[in-house]
């Protein structure tokens, strides 16, 4: 037996630390450790609740602008204001922007690398590469030329010592694609990283900036006047439109045939990483307002037990649904540390138990995390791209299963194949394409109401807290792109009282619970063989897979915590 | 010694005309005058590329984020040309015990010449338990690689400045990396800051070999030296007395001035209304958000963000801008004066004198 701890865990946001036990070469017991807590919620307590989505907003610089959302969403459903429809389009806009950014970002510069031999590419013939390149796709770079030209910069860079990729696990036995797939994805990996900072434009358009656009509780920041110079007019809207079709391009030309090169060498991953059975998606991307769940374009519920027949709805109001645990996370409740808290009334009292500094290892401490641990009805949830798939097909969604029936085609696999780590990258692929479809469709239902100059941006009513009730809560679902986001808020006398945040990763990457339930990362990882020990990138390829938005680290120990760069056996 | 940029550029084929492009470009860039561009070909000619050790405490990525958004030089060029960047964690390809010999080689290998970025604030409260990595604390990991550094630089306003977690009531003690070590520390605050800005100081650096000039609080004065305000295009309506009242009222949607929303850009010193987000696409006031003022100390606490600022005390020379806007929308000279005034204080007296004038015309 031996003890596997991967800390820092790189190409994620944050701090994550994996602890794994390996028997036999395969993973029989796993832990993730987030090792930073910043205590945001206690900082926003007595501020201004308007200034709120602005301080959620820097939970999170990668997947930035979801929080914004959620939080303007919170404070808009305590006060009841809705948002004008032209503001929710725009809001709708902005969001599937972030997918689409996201999900590519992931993809190449966080994901691909673990499937991706960069030194390998060195040995590709580029005339081959292109020739494979272009029978995937009609993107206009992938020329014979183009790969030669990516291959010296390769070169010349491998000489200099290789940087970000030194040290990574080159020509391990667990990277199966030919030299010229390797070489495509290297070369892709640069256009992307060239790429993404034009998409995230439709972000400065609309909220200034990227990372970390405005936001408005009641709207949206901008103001439309196609007659004004200083404001949303026809040049923006070109600008919108033009960033939105060289989106559809890359996406649809470079990353989705990509994803199913790779994928089709990898099949074997579609037999690991499934781990939990439970799907939770809050739903999103309304099309009438975000009162009406019924028409959001991502349908909001739960599947258990991977049953399609069956979607539970899902009530973030309802105290007996979402419950946070801390029975191993570094917190304390008033009330003890068995029972399970709902957000709306949801404790922050920080108490770390872990050992001090430096340490070599948490095992065998109670508490292990800085993340609390949440459940919907007391069981344990997969979020993100995976779980909409899931929700979406149990809704009888012919978007989603079109497209989930064209992957699972063109890979040759069974349905069974979605439940694993392959299936969670396909399915932010799914994600991705959908997304990108919806983008369109937003711009355009943008246009067609700026022809009618139905224009309002921001609903004024309830701005004046002097026109707010002493005391009220709200609740502000979203999905980001890594899953089920939600805020919750209790307002009093114009302040702040209370507010949680329960994100994507705190379903997925949580310690066990009171009753020692795996959460996803961990249960993910068991029965996952491990080739080498000191080269653990099976660990890496299952936990890139849920984009986790934390940051970490992998050493290697033994059971009895010593620091080993040997592995013992017992 | 390792290759300059002039050779790895060369074994790139590429020709000696595009590298001194490549030279024009980074020269202005960081804000030089043609005459510098020899300097930089120097530089470039001569100097080894030098590592970047880019570490991460309590942040949320969005400095990385913002510095891949950079336009020029685009970001695949400074990752594979300019600079090796040894360990960024967001980035790396390797995890766990390989990243660590990342950092272990290049603070070996390049004592003394490597530069440290770093991203986030790092907590010192209970012994700086609240950021951990590798089971070492993010104080004493700090501590380590900045003893040998040949330069630091802040990243972003967590960094400069403690940021959103130093907010009150700060409760992991987080502290700005300039208090935690003995070093001078080239602060470049923002949450994020423009992407642009931090590939210019990166450059100023490496290209220049030497430290930027900074003010009082350690920002370089290329970008930090002038205010959000005197350089916004909304300026000419504030002067001219034009404010949006409400968000999109009339006046928003005529492009009026924010400063009575909240906007903090007259006293923010930042790049954004000249520089601009995105490969000079917006700012957030261009956008219709007023300016948070995020390139200051503690401007968290400096809320609630849609007070207006003349509420507030202590902004004593802002108090009278409303009244001095509407004097001002009351002659025709307010452009003239717009392009007239530097500061407020100055600002007052012309538009006084001003103001004078025109009554005695009339």
């Amino acid at each position: 037996m031996a003890r596997i701890v991967v800390d820092p865990v790189t190409r994620i946001e944050g701090h994550l630390r994996i602890e794994a036990v390996v028997e036999n070469g395969v993973i029989t017991d796993a832990y993730s450790a987030g090792t930073m807590v910043r205590g945001l919620e206690k900082v926003l307590i007595g501020r201004d609740p308007r200034d709120a989505w602005a301080i959620t907003e820097r939970v999170c610089g990668v997947c930035t602008t979801v929080h914004a959302l959620a939080s303007v969403r919170a404070v808009e459903d305590a006060l009841g204001i809705s948002v004008p429809p032209t503001a929710e389009i725009i809001r709708n806009i902005m969001a599937a922007t972030q997918y689409v950014q996201d999900h590519v970002i992931h993809f190449y510069h966080l994901h691909a690398l673990d499937w991706v031999d960069i030194v390998n590419a060195l040995k590709a013939d580029p005339k081959k590469a292109a020739e494979l390149a272009q029978s995937l796709s009609k993107w206009d770079k992938n020329t014979p030329g183009y790969f030669s030209d990516v291959q010296d910069k390769i070169k010349a860079f491998a000489a200099s010592g290789l940087g970000i990729f030194a040290n990574g696990y080159w020509g391990h036995s667990a990277y199966k694609l030919p030299p010229e797939v390797n070489l495509i994805a290297v070369a892709h990996y640069l256009d992307a990283l060239e790429w993404q900072k034009e998409i995230v434009k439709i972000h400065a358009v609309f909220g200034g900036k990227n990372p970390h656009p405005n936001y408005l509780v009641g709207g949206v920041p901008c103001s439309i006047n196609v007659n004004e110079v200083a404001a949303i007019n026809g040049e923006r809207l070109n600008l919108v439109s033009r960033l939105i079709a060289q989106a559809d391009e890359f996406v649809n030309q470079v990353y989705i045939p990509d994803l199913l090169a790779v994928a089709g060498f990898y099949k074997d991953w579609a037999a690991y990483g499934g781990g939990l059975k439970n799907y939770l998606s809050y739903g999103d991307f309304p099309t009438k307002g975000y009162n009406q769940p019924e028409s959001f374009k991502f349908p909001r519920g739960v599947v258990l037990n991977r049953d399609l027949s069956h979607v539970y709805p899902v009530n973030a109001k309802d105290t007996q649904e979402i419950k946070e645990y801390i029975a191993h996370s570094w917190y304390d409740y008033e009330g003890g540390n068995s029972q399970g808290a709902h957000p709306s009334v949801g404790e922050t009292k920080i108490n770390y138990t872990g050992p001090q500094p430096p340490f070599e290892t948490l095992a065998g401490y109670e508490k292990y995390s800085f993340l609390k641990t949440p459940r919907w009805k007391d069981n344990a949830m997969e979020v993100g791209p995976l779980a909409r798939v899931v929700v979406g097909l149990a809704s009888g969604s012919t978007d989603m299963k079109e497209l989930v029936n064209m992957v699972l085609g063109k890979l040759n696999v069974p349905v069974t194949a979605v439940f694993s780590t392959l299936g969670r990258t396909a399915a932010r692929g799914i994600d991705a394409a959908l997304t990108m479809a919806w983008l369109k469709e937003f711009n355009g239902d943008l246009i067609a109401r700026v022809k009618t100059n139905e224009v309002s941006t921001f609903n004024s009513e309830k701005w004046d807290p002097k026109n707010w009730p002493q005391e009220c809560e709200g609740v502000g679902l979203s999905e980001a792109p890594r899953g089920s986001l939600a805020h919750w808020i209790k307002i009093k006398d114009g302040k702040i009282d209370n507010y949680q945040l329960v994100v994507p990763t705190t379903w997925n990457g949580s310690p066990r619970d009171a009753k020692q339930q795996r959460s996803a990362f961990e249960e993910s990882l068991i029965g996952t063989p491990i080739d080498k020990l000191d080269q653990p990138v099976e660990i890496l390829r299952t936990v890139h897979s849920f984009d986790p938005c934390l940051a970490c680290a992998v050493h290697l120990y033994d059971p009895q915590g010593r620091h080993l760069h040997q592995i013992s056996f017992e | 010694m390792g290759k300059t940029v002039w050779q790895s550029m060369q074994e790139k084929g590429y020709s000696r005309r595009q590298f001194l492009q490549f030279c024009g470009v980074a020269a202005t860039t960081i804000g030089l005058r043609k005459s510098g561009v020899a300097q930089v070909v120097s530089a470039f000619e001569k100097k080894e590329k030098p590592a970047v050790i880019w570490l991460h405490f309590q942040e949320c990525t969005g400095c990385s984020e913002s510095f891949i958004r950079a336009s020029h030089p685009i970001v695949a060029d400074a990752l594979l040309d300019v600079v090796n960047v040894n360990y960024q964690e967001t980035l790396m390809a390797p995890s766990g015990l390989q990243a660590e010999k990342s950092l272990a080689d290049t603070m070996r290998d390049q004592k003394g010449k490597y530069i440290l970025v770093v991203e986030g604030a790092v907590p010192t409260k209970d012994n700086g338990v609240y950021c951990m990595i590798r089971g070492k604390t993010a104080e004493s990991i700090l501590k380590e690689v900045a003893a040998d550094a040949a330069a630091v630089v802040a990243w972003g306003a967590c960094a400069s400045f403690g940021g959103v977690q130093a907010a009150k009531p700060n409760p992991t003690g987080a502290h700005p990396i300039s208090k935690l070590i003995n070093k001078p520390v080239i602060n470049v605050p923002g949450c994020p800051p423009i992407g642009d800005v931090m590939m210019a100081v990166i450059s100023h650096v490496v290209v220049l070999g030497q430290i930027p000039e900074l003010d009082s609080l350690g920002r370089p004065k290329e970008f930090y030296g002038r205010r959000v305000h005197d350089t916004c295009y909304r300026r000419p309506n504030y002067d001219a007395g034009l404010f949006v009242e409400s968000f999109d009222d009339e006046n928003a949607k005529k492009g009026y001035c924010l400063y009575k929303v909240g906007c903090r850009g007259p006293v923010t010193y930042n790049a954004c209304s000249v520089t601009m987000w995105n490969e000079g696409t917006s700012s957030p006031v261009k956008s219709g958000h007023p300016c948070i003022g995020c390139s200051e100390p503690g401007f968290w606490d400096n809320g609630p963000f849609y007070q207006h600022l003349a509420s507030f005390p202590g902004f004593g020379i802002e108090h009278t801008a409303d009244t001095i806007g509407t004097a001002v929308g009351l002659t025709t000279l307010a452009g003239v004066a717009a392009h007239a005034v530097v500061t407020n204080i100055r600002k007052k007296a012309v538009i006084a004198e001003v103001h004078a004038e025109d009554m005695k015309e009339s």
